[in-house]
């Protein structure tokens, strides 16, 4: 197999590249074992810091935490994809006046970190007499941060649509609404698919900012099993990398999902397939 | 209004401190990606597996939990003695890194096969075909990613308000610490940062479009 | 296929998860015997509070769950624990109520007032600090403790004696507290020392690890962390505020106000409060001095 930067190896380039593949190993390997014997020296993995997950009140709790944390990811998702869908239509407006607000408002919510947005809507506006709880004020930010970057997806989808489709539409005697909503709107969801599933990977890590307002959900969790003194000695070692391999997990289900839908979509050959390159980098951090 | 003029200080000084923690992350975290781009081309197969190892581990943990392990975690395995500040930075450029690596990748991908095949015909050396042929195609790909990715890190650098590292992020504490009004210093600090933001957006819709045409 | 062979996977996982456990705690501590004793055909006169537990049959009780040693919810049996507790187990006992059917409700420390207000608790026991503001809008019996913002230090520390000697040393708070403040206001540190975390377990985890000098706020609290480490940190011992610990209730049931306050004194008077305190708090190692209550 012949790469942009190398050519296909040679003897003495195989010979090499297993040089370099045992030193490679043998690095991985040398940091593994260096981390594990930390964990062992400052006795991470002593059965008492262990123990926590053999209780069934922990066990359960843990449950509630992945609930907390999915449902705060289902809402947001939900109102995210309508709020994108909303300012997308409203961005390809004809209408000036709704045009312009539409991009405004789009632009700000994708320039404010999501932190400051909560801690608006959480510690900011009760001093106006708006009290949210921790849920309503993740939920409320994941939508507008998530809503506004999926609303510039779908509009980059749209646009990305060959033109004979509305023509063809228009032709047909359809209104602009008709044409959004029958043609365009539902090739352009299709289209972008794997772009919007990542983006929901970013808003289900998200929901781990929650922390930082106090939303009992699966990090929270993890920091106060992992702080417990009295009955474990602090297993915060432990309880991180198993929050973290949920966490890991979760994500990569949905990744694992957007590959999938993207396979069945390549079958089916209703789809119009969008040149990857036509579409603006959405950068999923 | 008078919530800012009154804490100018404190506002200008919060968001210093966001930029330096943005600059030296920014810097750790595009060398580090790249190495970790340079690992994910390689023709070593094991250098290729390391690297995605780490760039699908990175991507899928939340931040804030690369945080928490850096601040409470970390300190328990008594290997080196960091400062919050210092694990905040770690945090942050490990995680970026591996956003960075993704979009190096992806910009080298771009190029085609046929390009450094031909420049190879060519007898051209690695490192001109690297300079000269395949590097220049690949920016035109990278940058605009490359900014989008950047301007996430510099909003990213507020999730560090909580643990213990003062930036922009902080100034609704210290403002609730005075009694001062949070609501309308939250607003100010999120204008801040449109304020940084909303220029790299331009600069990256600028490239954009020139590059695209150019293609 | 796949989906379907996946989708049973997780779920026998998750039954798997839930089917087995251990049930109780490692760390089970007996409630000091004979001192829960269940009083009867207690009578308050006028209280409207009493009456409608009398009717319900159990009291609901607001409570904190995160300080160990205070008002602790032990995660492995969400068994409440500590020295508040034993106060609100306490003053059930002697109203008439059986202790172990008390409902404890976690309520975080700025939607108090809101609770009591609103009735969704009888009374509030946790870490709550008598004052003039909030008199305004709750009731409030005793003090049953008097704390002070004190520091806590790792055994070994002999440099940290009091607020004036933390020159130059990491102090370690939770975000927005009045003891936060109050460090940052005397300017008992240079501002860069002092860290701010989302709670005192945090701060006690930086502690132990030698990141921070000391933990700063009441000593309750702290005491609470000593006793919880069993030997490694230590209390200074010289408070530098006064915080009067009352239990909260409805503003307007002074009945239960003045049966609650006659309560206390009892337990003040014939040692219990003692006993109380040395089985939790006390495990600290430090003494503490029998608050007066001030009726009102």
């Amino acid at each position: 197999m012949s790469m942009v930067l190398f050519d296909v190896p040679g003897p003495k380039a195989r010979v090499r590249h297993k040089i370099m593949a045992v030193v490679g190993i043998a690095a991985v390997l040398a940091a593994i074992v260096y981390v594990v014997m930390r964990f062992i020296v400052t006795d991470q993995f002593s059965s008492r810091r262990l123990d926590w997950i053999n209780y069934k009140q922990i066990q359960l709790s843990l449950v509630d935490a992945i609930g907390n944390t999915l449902s705060a990811f289902a809402v947001g998702a939900v109102l995210a994809l309508a709020f994108g869908a909303i300012f997308a239509a409203a961005r390809l407006s004809d209408h000036a006046w709704v045009r312009t607000p539409a991009a405004v408002i789009v632009e700000v919510f994708r320039a404010i970190p999501l932190v400051i947005m909560m801690f608006f809507f959480y510690y900011g506006l009760p001093q106006a007499g708006i009290k949210l709880t921790a849920f309503t004020a993740v939920v409320v930010s994941l939508m507008l941060y998530n809503g506004s970057v999926l609303a510039e997806v779908f509009r980059a989808g749209i646009n990305s649509l060959p033109k004979g489709q509305s023509e063809a539409a228009y032709a047909l005697g359809m209104r602009k609404t008709q044409v959004m909503t029958f043609v365009l709107l539902p090739q352009a969801l299709r289209a972008m698919l794997p772009t919007i599933i990542s983006q929901l990977v970013v808003l289900l890590k998200d929901t781990a900012l929650g922390f930082l307002i106090t939303y009992e959900e699966l990090l929270r969790w993890g920091t106060r099993i992992g702080g417990d003194a009295p009955n474990f000695g602090r297993p915060m070692i432990s309880v991180m990398i198993v929050v973290a391999a949920i966490y890991i997990g979760l994500c990569l289900l949905l990744t694992w999902l957007a590959t999938y839908l993207e396979k069945r979509n390549r079958r089916n050959k209703k789809v119009i397939h969008v040149d990857a390159d036509d579409i603006p980098e959405m950068a999923s951090v | 209004m008078s919530v800012l003029t009154n804490n100018l200080d404190l506002f200008l000084r919060a968001f210093g401190q966001t930029l330096q923690l943005f600059a030296v992350s920014a810097v750790l975290s595009l060398v580090l990606g790249t190495l970790l781009a340079a690992l994910r081309v390689s023709p070593v197969p094991v250098f290729r597996g390391i690297g995605t190892g780490y760039v699908t581990v990175l991507r899928n943990t939340p931040l804030t939990l690369v945080f928490v392990f850096f601040v409470f975690a970390y300190p328990l395995l008594e290997i080196l003695k960091i400062s919050e500040y210092t694990a905040a930075l770690v945090a942050l450029s490990l995680y970026t890194a591996a956003f960075v690596c993704e979009v190096v990748r992806s910009g080298i991908n771009t190029v085609p096969v046929g390009q450094a095949e031909a420049s190879r015909a060519l007898g051209l050396t690695f490192t001109q075909m690297l300079g000269n042929v395949v590097l220049p195609q690949a920016l035109r790909s990278v940058v605009p990613p490359m900014t989008s990715t950047m301007i996430a890190l510099l909003k990213n650098t507020t999730v560090a308000s909580g643990f213990a590292v003062f930036q922009a992020g902080n100034i609704r504490e210290a403002l609730a610490d005075q009694g001062d009004d949070v609501l309308f210093g939250l607003i100010w600090v999120a204008i801040g940062f449109i304020i940084l933001v909303l220029p790299l957006t331009y600069v990256q819709q600028v490239f954009e479009k020139r590059w695209s045409v150019a293609r | 296929m796949r989906v379907r062979t996946l989708a049973a996977v997780l779920l026998t996982g998750a039954l798997a998860l839930t089917a087995c456990g251990k049930e109780g705690s490692p760390t089970d501590t007996a409630a000091p015997a004979g001192l829960f004793e269940v009083a009867k055909d207690v009578k308050v006169d006028g209280s409207p509070t009493f009456e409608k537990a009398k009717a319900r049959g159990n009291l609901v009780i607001g409570v904190k769950e995160d300080q160990p040693g205070l008002g602790y919810k032990d995660p492995t049996t969400n068994k409440y624990s500590g020295f508040d507790i034993d106060i609100a187990r306490l003053i059930s006992a002697k109203l008439g109520f059986d202790p172990e059917k008390i409902q404890y409700k976690t309520i975080q420390s700025a939607a108090r007032e809101q609770a009591l207000i609103n009735g969704d608790v009888d009374y509030y026991v946790g870490t709550y600090t008598i004052n003039a503001g909030r008199k305004e809008k709750v009731g409030f019996a005793g003090p049953y403790f008097v704390a002070g913002q004190d520091l806590l230090v790792k055994k070994d520390n002999t440099d940290i004696t009091g607020k004036d000697t933390l020159k130059g040393k990491k102090v370690c708070s939770v975000t927005g507290s009045t003891p936060a403040k109050r460090i940052k206001d005397e300017k008992l540190t240079e501002e860069g020392n002092v860290l701010e975390f989302q709670g005192y377990s945090q701060c006690v985890t930086k502690l132990l690890n030698g990141e921070v000098d000391a933990v700063t706020t009441d000593d309750a609290i702290l005491k609470g962390y000593a006793a919880a480490e069993d030997g490694k940190l230590k209390v200074v011992g010289k408070t530098f505020s006064s915080e009067p610990y009352g239990i909260g209730l409805p503003k307007e049931d002074t009945a239960l106000r003045g049966k609650v306050n006659d309560i206390l004194q009892a337990s003040l008077d014939d040692g219990s409060w003692q006993k109380i305190y040395d089985g939790t708090l006390g495990k600290s190692g430090s003494s503490a001095e029998k608050p007066k209550i001030d009726r009102y």
